[in-house]
């Protein structure tokens, strides 16, 4: 059970308020048309399973509603970070050497 | 009966003036308070209390702790209160007990197991499971069936449980597991920086090891430094003392999971307060003081009831005023565990004689014993056991441990207790439940708690430090680092430390399987997993069919897969695997393992948690009346929905039939207030509704609904709805009822993440409001004597809603309809809802207002071709598939949710799965719902499915039976025929059709 603190309350809360959202940082194209259905294809399907740091989005649902990033080790489930929407990550796999 | 192994008091801890009564398996024997039911039966002499799972051999007592693999016992005097598998050895005796032995059938001194051939030893040699999973199924089952009964796994309670249980969530700056010297001077330290701190314990008191000491601490004996200790901490507003608490789980982040056991020792059916508890305790730092089980040594017969471990003799002796036989033979690789063969002779029944494995000891435990005029033999070993029901004797012989063969003449003494040492094993178990792999540490030959990521410490016995003025010292330190690591204190231990004496010991010998005259595969049976019958042959057996990884040959052997969790084998096992592979156990490795640390209760798990407060129902303002009118109930996610209102003698199928018509003919009336509504708000609240629908709502005036339909980005249908637009500014979206709390998130996601620059803002009124349906060619007459404004279709068209009283209350009323008749659909604030509804029935009463439920719902919607989503679609239909392009909008600037995935090929093609109409051949047959659809009913099997029926329905109004289905290409084969193989084997025949059934042209909505 992860202990997980929320940047828009402020506070470290039980994982069972909050739901888990997918891969974070995937921009909706602006234009979608003018897209190829392969390119369409990786927007839409294509996600990343790291063994290691991953950057993933979340909600507080239970909370204030608010989606929010989280910098997470899948191995040992560690969160390096939380950050608020539209921010970007202080820590990255390539940071972390 | 006499308690034949009881001697002179002198434990504080046994209550001589209260005799507690109980039963074992049938018998009635009697103990004292402050035993455990273990201590109980061996103090009646009780040698044989149960059989083994596989080879049905009898099984003593063999431990006093949460090692303990045989003494598991089914625990309770009747159906309710019964509970399989806890440990005789944790269980605290009351009066009344009633116990019995899980393993064991028809009974543990007569055996059918054994009698009929061995059955199960034979049937399951080592690899059993894996082979057996190997096979079909079906052998497992008979298997299964045999192993049960026999082998005895314990019985569930059948009836409910009367007993309360609760669950606490708690906080705490240190978290320390374990409450012996370790544990109690971290405690200590870490509390006197003012630290929050909880310190649990899984026995009934504090002390651990030094309950059963007598080094001295202080000059005193190290049960006062124990009650001086907890004299301190019980004093301190920051410390929460939790006895009888085990630490079943460490999860992630710091979580800990404790079954704190308040009522269990005072008997069955305690009604003071909740029987057992559990603490989720976040904890800023956790310590480990965990300490040490001592191994048991691997040799032949090492299962006949006598055979014990060295510290349980003096745990039984000392603490329980029991010594558990006459006559002790003592095996040992060290120092240590002499104090047992002392403290036998001390309470008077004679040692025969100490085998200490080493060649020679000068340690002051072994003079000690020396001078007591113990007989000791060096450089030998006990290699096999004889005897059945009870140990009458060793084999003895002298052994090298280091090329694992007896060098020498077999020698056969007569006893009736074999008490072995191996050493200690570092309890790793919690340490490991995070993912932390244990690391081999040579000089304590155990396994220790490796690299982790969590907040964790660990001192004392779980770090390999036994000698008790270190363990205290090491308490000391680590309670002050961890104070400090969670802010408090300086780090450092300002006290003087207790002063004792540790016995000089000389070095141990590590040996864990001991050889035998035979080899391995033709001596006497070794057990090292005693709960799961693995020996040490049948773990080299794995080793020679190529099972090397020590994690295979766990599952291959079933090593360490009981409820013990191998606390009492797994390393021995490790040790014999690394041998018979030529490798070190630091090489080989351990298994992790895992939670629940011993068994834990599913009452405790489930804690208030259950029947209505497992899940919380929700129920409209007009519950009481459904109720009233006899109404039966569908769950709709957590929503009590009237599902019909049956009349008496009437079948489902009459009233569905009455409610439809009525409907139909005259007005029905619909609780419709589980619909979810969601407010939205905001000067973009039309653009925001433009990118998630699929349809425009640029040009929705004010005062008008409409319906629309929402995609995922992948293009298929996941919510409908309708709209209706309050003023510029807000709009009041319906969602389905088990779709509300998904949409809304929907909603958040997209506003959140991709368009934060639209002022918009949402909100969840789906309670404000109860909504009504007054649905029927007569629907306006009722609601014209209730209303206070004109609802002539010139005054309130289709489509429209408008502000109004009804029954004096204020109203928003929405003419929108889902049956296809003339429908009003009336909300009022919540807490007016009942009133309200009373007030249309009343008024409708002239008119045969019927109130109708979902089933009648959902026929009625189904005539008319309108989709529930989740019942017709499944997420991967499209709208193009339901044949609704009119729901999409053509000239929508912004390329809305959904859209452009419509342009993918597989979305384009013409074989995709399309809604359609049937009509059964038979017009009184109703197809089943899921039934496959082929197109050529004389394929040979398997045949090619080309879709399946979604919703199907007898309509009384139209006098025939219809469904919705989606076929391959369905659009374009309306009038041709398809085929539905059933389950009975018959097949039937519809003809596709459009799926609107009834008033094509949508007349009579409109009037
Ligand atoms: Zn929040």
């Amino acid at each position: 059970m992860l202990h997980i603190y929320c940047p828009y309350c402020e506070e470290m809360r039980e994982e069972e308020e909050f739901n888990p959202a997918g891969q974070a940082h995937i921009e909706r194209p602006l234009q979608p048309e003018e897209l190829s259905d392969e390119q369409w294809a990786r927007y839409l399907f294509f996600r990343k399973n790291p063994r290691g740091l991953h950057h993933e989005m979340w909600v507080h649902a239970h909370g204030c509603r608010k989606y929010f990033n989280i910098t997470r080790n899948t191995v040992t489930y560690q969160i390096m970070e939380t950050y608020k929407m539209g921010l970007q990550p202080n820590i990255t796999a390539s940071k972390e050497g | 009966m006499s308690q034949i192994n009881r001697i002179a008091a002198s434990s504080k801890r046994i209550n001589r003036t209260r005799t507690l009564n109980f039963t074992f398996n049938g018998k009635e024997y009697q103990g004292f308070e402050g035993d455990t039911v273990a201590s109980a039966l061996l103090a009646n002499g009780v040698d044989v209390i149960g059989r083994s799972f596989k080879y049905s051999r009898p099984r003593g007592i063999i431990t006093s702790d949460s090692q303990e693999p045989n003494a598991i016992f089914q625990i309770g005097s009747s159906q309710s209160s019964t509970i399989p598998n806890p440990r005789a050895t944790q269980t605290d005796l009351y009066n009344g007990l009633t116990a019995s032995s899980t393993n064991g059938w028809p009974n543990v001194d007569f055996d059918l197991m054994s009698t009929v051939g061995k059955l199960g030893g034979s049937m399951m040699p080592p690899g059993f499971y894996y082979k057996t999973f190997m096979f079909p199924q079906s052998l497992w089952m008979s298997y299964e069936h045999l192993i049960r009964k026999g082998a005895g796994l314990g019985a569930s309670p059948t009836l409910s449980d009367p007993d309360s249980y609760d669950k606490m969530h708690q906080h705490c700056d240190v978290m320390i597991v374990g409450g012996g010297p370790a544990g109690l001077a971290a405690a200590l330290s870490a509390a006197k920086t003012g630290a929050r701190v909880i310190i649990s314990d899984e026995q009934n008191e504090f002390g651990g090891s030094l309950l059963c000491s007598k080094q001295e601490i202080n000059g005193d004996l190290p049960s006062l430094w124990v009650e001086k200790v907890m004299t301190q901490l019980t004093k301190m507003d920051n410390v929460l003392l939790l006895p009888r608490s085990t630490v079943f789980g460490y999860y992630d982040h710091n979580l800990l999971g404790i079954n704190e056991r308040r009522t269990d020792h005072l008997g069955e059916n305690q009604q003071q307060c909740s029987r057992q508890r559990v603490h989720k305790v976040r904890a800023k730092q956790v310590i480990l003081a965990t300490g040490a089980h001592e191994r048991p040594l691997v040799y032949g017969n090492n299962d006949v009831p006598g055979c014990m471990l060295a510290t349980a003799i003096s745990t039984y002796i000392n603490r329980y005023d029991v010594v558990p036989g006459n006559e002790l033979v003592l095996m040992t690789t060290n120092d240590n565990a002499y104090k047992a063969a002392i403290d036998w002779h001390q309470a008077g029944r004679k040692v025969v004689t100490i085998v200490d494995t080493r060649s020679a000891s000068n340690g002051e435990l072994v003079k000690r014993a020396k001078s007591l005029g113990i007989d000791i033999i060096f450089g030998h070993a006990v290699i096999e056991v004889s005897g059945k029901k009870r140990v009458k004797g060793v084999d003895i012989a002298p052994i090298n441990a280091v090329n694992h063969s007896v060098i020498g003449a077999v020698k056969h003494l007569s006893c009736d207790t074999v008490a072995s040492s191996g050493g200690w094993s570092p309890v790793v178990h919690l340490s490991s439940h995070t993912g932390s792999r244990p690391i081999w540490k040579e000089e304590v030959a155990g396994f220790v708690p490796g690299e982790t990521v969590q907040k964790q410490h660990s001192c004392g016995g779980l770090e390999g430090i036994y000698a008790l003025s270190k363990v205290l010292s090491d308490g000391f330190t680590t309670g002050a680092l961890a104070a400090q690591a969670a802010g408090k204190g300086e780090g450092v231990f300002e006290g003087s430390l207790p002063l004792t004496n540790d016995p000089q010991e000389d070095e141990s010998m590590a040996l864990f399987h001991v050889p035998h005259s035979k080899k391995t595969s033709r001596a006497p049976k070794q057990f090292v997993d005693y709960q799961n019958d693995v020996t040490a042959a049948g773990i080299e057996l794995a080793n020679r069919e190529g099972f090397e990884s020590i994690e295979h040959v766990k599952r291959y052997t079933a090593l360490g897969f009981g409820t013990d969790q191998g606390k009492l084998g797994n390393i021995n096992g490790m040790a014999i695997t690394a041998k018979s592979l030529g490798k070190t156990i630091a090489e080989t490795g351990t298994t992790i393992f895992r939670p629940m640390y011993t068994p834990t209760t599913f009452g405790a798990l489930a804690g208030a948690d259950v029947k209505q407060l497992f899940d919380p129902a929700r129920f409209s303002a007009m519950h009481k009346w459904h109720l009233e009118n006899g109404a039966e109930f569908e769950d709709v996610g957590q929503w009590k929905r009237p599902w019909y209102f049956p009349r008496p003698v009437e079948t489902m199928q009459e009233s569905l039939e009455r409610e439809c018509l009525a409907v139909r003919n005259d007005v029905g009336i619909l609780d419709a207030s589980t619909l979810g509504k969601i407010d939205i708000q905001g000067k973009d609240a039309r653009e925001f509704l433009n990118r998630v629908y699929t349809n425009p709502w640029s040009k929705l005036a004010v005062g008008k609904c409409r319906y629309g339909v929402m995609c995922k980005e992948d293009g298929m249908v996941f919510d409908d709805g309708v709209t209706a637009c309050i003023n510029d500014n807000r709009f009041l979206m319906t969602t389905t009822t088990g779709g509300a709390a998904g949409v809304l998130q929907w909603l958040e996601l997209w506003h959140q993440t991709e368009w934060p620059e639209l002022e918009v803002y949402f909100s969840t009124v789906t309670d404000h409001w109860s909504t009504m349906t007054v649905t029927g060619p007569k629907a306006r007459k009722v609601l014209e004597k209730v209303c206070d404004i004109d609802v002539s279709n010139d005054n309130f068209k289709y489509m429209d809603w408008i502000e109004a009283k009804v029954a004096g209350v204020k109203a928003r009323i929405f003419r929108i309809s889902f049956t296809g008749e003339l429908s009003f659909e009336i909300n009022v604030q919540a807490n007016y809802g009942l009133h309200t509804w009373k007030a249309v029935m009343a008024a409708g009463e002239e008119f045969n207002i019927t109130p109708y439920g979902t089933e009648t719902m959902h026929i009625l919607r189904a005539e008319k071709g309108f989709i529930i989503v989740g019942q017709d679609t499944d997420g991967s239909v499209t709208p193009q598939d339901l044949d609704m392009n009119w729901v999409v909008g053509k000239n929508k600037e912004f390329s809305f949710l959904g859209k452009r995935s419509w342009g993918r090929d597989d979305n384009q093609r013409d074989d995709r799965k399309q809604m359609v109409g049937l009509k059964p051949k038979d017009p009184t047959f109703v197809l089943p719902e899921g039934a496959q659809i082929v197109f050529d009913k004389d394929q040979p099997i398997p045949m090619t499915m080309v879709g399946h029926v979604t919703s199907s329905y007898y309509s009384a109004s139209m006098g025939y039976s219809f469904a919705l289905a989606v076929v391959k290409g369905g659009i374009n084969r309306k009038g041709q025929s398809v085929f539905l193989p059933l389950s009975n084997g018959t097949t039937v025949e519809a003809e596709i059709c459009s799926p609107i059934f009834y008033d094509p042209k949508g007349a009579r909505q409109n009037v």
